[in-house]
């Protein structure tokens, strides 16, 4: 996607200079990020992939971190913006501990000021392109929501970037339900996980799984699935007709 | 009516004589229709018996729906049937051609047909028209040889595989494939994982809705179950019907004969042989 302006000859080369200056592409790119509600809070899961346009460039980029006490961010999409963004919250956090006054940021409200950064951002034409996964526990309630690059940005009881809108979803809208337990949402949320590595090019089978509760954050060590490729068509798929494909 | 004796291109196949002008149009700015799509989910699986193949019944004009329960399951032998999504009309034509080719086939060869026969009519075709036949089938039937099933997609190329999806909803039914196929499942489970994964489509992509439709072609038998599943019934009806208004009174009936009826009989000898 490229977000050019039609250019009046005088502009030119004002524009131009300009023009290099904002997003046209991104260059390091993260794939999907899945994330549901449950029991006692928050689930996300993400791959540690980095991919380079078709390359796997990076194995070993943490795409989910935890912001202030009540809050946990996934990030899709380039990962420099993504960088950028923890940049921003941390100067938003600090700031607000500087009042001092036992207050902190609770998942609402970050949500709120990464949707103004986003859309404001789009609004110039130089986006951030991500699309963010922000979950978190403040008092008790359990909070989860998205921002996409343009701006866009809503609250749900499950989330699913990149290609997890077209492969997660429809396992989530089919089986996710309100309580669930820690080992039935995790089970959940690997079989979403297996089914994006299965059939997503940018995944890769290293993942982690990220659980947010009233007590903290916590980030699991990167671990990976098992897959299964025995079925007795992918053995020999031309048993009945020798040579053909 | 002679101008069409002048149009039919020499060798047969498709004329290429309007691409110039099309290209110059599209440069000083018409934007050229867009083909008619079906927007579908059609799937198939290899169960332990024998094949079942499921779609759902939308056909989309754009963004309208212009057909609420077709038909996208194509016969094309009674051991092999195939979906098709894509474009509406190639897929039915080239179903049909097919379906034709292997019923003279059948009648030189005196047996039944096998897949691979019907997969390497049908890729041959597409493949000569270089994608521009728009049809993305899933093919599946038991023949002498087994169970088989394989996709074809509009450039010519095909797959052999245990459970397929084409479509514009192919990921959501891959997405329920891929957590919950296992192989040896028995009648039952097969159409209920079919029935589950067209579900998918229907609920989760646009371009599919409606009904679900399923076949189930086992060794000599195959049955079409039209209809299998209707998620999506008319939610407000109401329970008086429609009541029409008070008809017209009758008059007066009267028949007048338009031509006078007459009685022929024959006469003089039958005509020789």
């Amino acid at each position: 996607m490229t977000f050019t302006i039609p250019i009046e000859n005088g502009d030119a080369g004002k524009v131009a200079e300009a023009e290099s200056q904002r997003t046209l592409y991104p260059y390091v790119t993260g794939t999907s990020i899945v994330a549901i509600k449950y029991k006692d809070g928050v689930l996300m899961a993400s791959d540690m992939g980095g991919s380079y346009g078709s390359t796997l460039r990076y194995k070993n980029i943490e795409r989910m971190k935890a912001i202030g006490k009540h809050s946990l961010l996934g990030a899709s999409g380039e990962i420099s913006d993504f960088q950028e963004i923890l940049r921003y919250l941390d100067e938003l956090t600090l700031n607000d501990n500087m009042w001092d006054d036992g207050n902190s940021l609770g998942p609402k409200e970050i949500h709120n000021y990464l949707t103004r950064v986003m859309y404001n951002r789009r609004n110039k034409f130089n986006p951030l392109w991500n699309t963010l996964v922000l979950g978190g526990v403040k008092n008790g309630k359990s909070y989860l929501g998205m921002v996409s690059m343009i701006g866009v940005s809503f609250e749900d009881d499950h989330v699913a970037t990149g290609f997890g809108n077209h492969l997660a979803r429809p396992i989530l809208r089919d089986e996710w339900h309100a309580d669930l337990s820690f080992e039935d949402g995790v089970k959940l949320l690997e079989k979403c996980m297996r089914v994006l590595l299965y059939r997503d090019r940018s995944a890769i089978n290293k993942l982690q799984i990220a659980k947010i509760t009233e007590e903290g954050v916590t980030v699991s060590q990167p671990y990976s699935l098992k897959t299964f490729w025995e079925y007795s068509s992918f053995h020999n798929p031309t048993a009945s007709a020798e040579g053909s494909w | 009516m002679s101008q069409s004796a002048v149009d039919v291109p020499p060798k047969g196949g498709f004329s290429f004589d309007l691409c110039k002008r099309n290209d110059m149009l599209t440069q000083k700015g018409l934007k050229a229709p867009s083909f008619l799509k079906t927007g579908t989910t059609i799937v198939g699986l290899i169960f332990k018996d024998g094949v079942i193949l499921g779609a759902d019944t939308r056909a989309t004009e754009g963004p309208i729906v212009a057909d609420k329960n077709c038909e996208k399951i194509h016969y094309m032998a009674p051991n092999i049937y195939c979906c098709g999504a894509g474009t509406a009309a190639d897929t039915e034509a080239v179903t049909d051609m097919v379906s034709s080719q292997l019923r003279l086939h059948r009648y030189q060869t005196s047996r039944d047909s096998r897949i691979i026969t019907a997969l390497t009519l049908l890729k041959k075709h597409l493949f000569s028209y270089q994608g521009h036949v728009s049809a993305a089938l899933v093919l599946g039937g038991v023949d002498i040889t087994g169970p088989h099933l394989h996709t074809i997609y509009p450039h010519g190329s095909t797959d052999t595989l245990p459970f397929a999806t084409m479509g514009s909803g192919s990921l959501a039914a891959m997405s329920v494939f891929e957590a919950k196929y296992k192989e040896g499942l028995t009648r039952d489970e097969g159409i209920k994982l079919v029935a589950e994964a067209i579900c998918s489509g229907i609920f989760n992509d646009l371009g599919s809705g409606s009904n679900v439709d399923i076949c189930v072609i086992t060794k000599g038998n195959n049955e079409y179950l039209r209809n299998y599943m209707e998620p999506n019934p008319r939610t407000y009806v109401s329970s008086k019907g429609y009541s029409f208004t008070k008809k017209t009174e009758v008059l007066l009936t009267k028949i007048t004969p338009l031509l006078e009826r007459v009685e022929i009989t024959e006469v003089g000898e039958a005509m020789e042989e």
